[in-house]
């Protein structure tokens, strides 16, 4: 099941950069909540420090407390602990090219010790079901490399791989931005499934993928949590006057 | 700035504003044909039906497009909202000035009587309701549009009152039954016209303040129920 997310008095620098300015917000458990808002805001930067991918950054540093169910984000958990409770799928589908569609699920159950072929199939067949993919490969699991599937497929091998480790939270860094439309439909559609097990926060320049997707959406602009509310009240009738500018169309 | 999506914004904004206009028009058309007895403004209501129903067609066909290609949101979302249920409200205003100008029309071939309800008075309130609603769409000021609200309880007490006193002389008089059933029924054909107007005054206040104030179910304060799983919010 997905937990929830508390970020208190969150800042995040590049060097002398300040990107973030004290984030407070709150992510329900097994809710989709979205991210938006014009490039440069930090909203994939607000995301990266929820499983610690910002310090990996040379000069990059995070102040402030993120709590995710009840493990201490910044205070006491190794960054190996937490991303196995934390998965993330990327703007760019990047299934591991030389490994098979099956390789590609096990491989993180591999890294943490998995090693019984029963138990692994099991996983990895469960996974690419959740992940909405086990029906178009499952004939060609040893026989085909992930890289060789098409991009949403590949994106859906990612999503699968994520799920492998049985995440509590899935973090989405645009997930469909390199899809078509029929790709970003299955993504869509799967996202919808997914928050029922898990705890989704997905960043998107698409404001109606949030609108479709999402409970929850947070307008990011300049570094600052704007406006956090329910989707529709955000869509249509935004608190703030710049958040309601931005999702018209009236800048970005 | 998407500069496309604001100029169609704009059409629909002027399309909407000639129809407001056609419709008032044919309003005032049928009660001064109603006051004068006068058969030529009824055909001019008559006449001018079509163009109002061309214009519903051609506004809702322009929302529809706009809906269709470019996702609007928010303050432009509740805005073609509230234009496709003017729309329709116009067209409705519209029906019921064909149906006073009818009733004139019928009327004049009686001989006149005098009857106890002032139903000039009635047109002139009821006018201005339809104007204000249109003014208030024109500035989208929800205080005028509140005003027109408020109008509309008056419309209902005239209402009222012309049913309680033409019924009366029916009784009294059967003799001008006609004329007086013809009167009742365009003070209720104006009470009408008071509640599409009404709805159009609700309309601007959604569209202004993203307020549901329909049926009463919500002062029109502007701040619509606050949710109930309210997540915290960057202070």
């Amino acid at each position: 099941m997905g937990v929830g997310i508390t970020v208190e008095r969150l800042n995040a620098f590049y060097g002398k950069t300040q990107a973030l300015f004290d984030i407070n917000l709150n992510v329900a458990a097994n809710h989709a909540t979205a991210l938006i808002g014009p490039s440069g805001c930090g909203k994939s930067t607000f995301i990266r420090c929820l499983n610690r991918m910002h310090e990996t950054i040379p000069e990059a540093r995070v102040e402030g407390a993120v709590q995710i169910g009840e493990f201490s984000v910044y205070n006491g958990t190794s960054a190996t602990q937490l991303r196995r409770r934390v998965g993330m799928v990327f703007q760019k589908p990047n299934p591991f090219p030389t490994m098979s569609i099956y390789d590609n699920v096990a491989a993180g159950l591999k890294l943490n010790g998995v090693r019984n072929r029963k138990q692994l199939e099991g996983i990895v067949e469960k996974s690419l079901e959740s992940a909405a993919l086990w029906q178009e490969v499952k004939d060609s699991l040893h026989k085909k490399s992930g890289a060789s599937l098409s991009g949403g497929q590949q994106q859906r091998l990612c999503i699968a791989r994520a799920l492998a480790v049985q995440p509590e939270v899935l973090l989405m860094d645009e997930p469909c931005s390199a899809l078509d439309p029929i790709s970003t439909g299955k993504i869509e559609e799967l996202i919808f499934q997914l928050k029922e097990q898990y705890t989704i926060v997905i960043v998107t320049h698409n404001m109606q993928q949030a609108a479709r997707v999402a409970e929850f959406t947070g307008f990011f602009l300049l570094g600052k949590l704007i406006e956090f509310d329910k989707t529709e009240k955000v869509f249509t009738n935004p608190s703030d006057k710049r958040t309601e500018d931005y999702v018209t169309g009236r800048f970005g | 700035m998407r500069t496309r999506f604001q100029q169609q914004i704009e059409e629909l904004r002027e399309k909407l504003l000639r129809m407001g206009g056609m419709s008032e028009l044919a309003v005032d058309r049928a009660c001064q044909a109603y006051t004068e007895r006068d058969l030529s403004r009824c055909q001019l209501v008559l006449e001018n039906e079509s163009l109002i129903n061309a214009a519903e067609r051609e506004i809702d066909e322009l929302a529809f497009d706009i809906l269709a290609t470019q996702q609007p949101a928010a303050v432009d979302l509740r805005f073609i909202l509230a234009v496709t249920k003017i729309n329709a409200d116009l067209e409705r205003v519209g029906d019921q000035a064909v149906n006073i100008a009818e009733r004139v029309m019928d009327m004049i071939e009686l001989p006149a009587v005098e009857l106890p309800v002032d139903v000039g008075r009635m047109a002139t309130a009821v006018s201005a309701m339809v104007r204000r609603a249109l003014e208030s769409f024109v500035e989208g000021k929800a205080e005028l549009a509140q005003a027109v609200l408020e109008m509309d309880h008056v419309v209902d007490r005239m209402r009222d009152e012309a049913f309680i006193v033409l019924v009366r002389k029916m009784n009294e008089e059967p003799q001008s039954t006609q004329q007086s059933l013809d009167a009742l029924l365009v003070a209720r054909n104006l009470e009408r016209v008071a509640d599409h107007a009404t709805n159009i005054a609700e309309d601007v206040i959604f569209w202004v303040l993203g307020a549901d104030v329909r049926h009463h179910a919500q002062a029109a304060s502007g701040a619509p129920a606050t949710p109930p799983e309210k997540p915290a919010v960057n202070s």
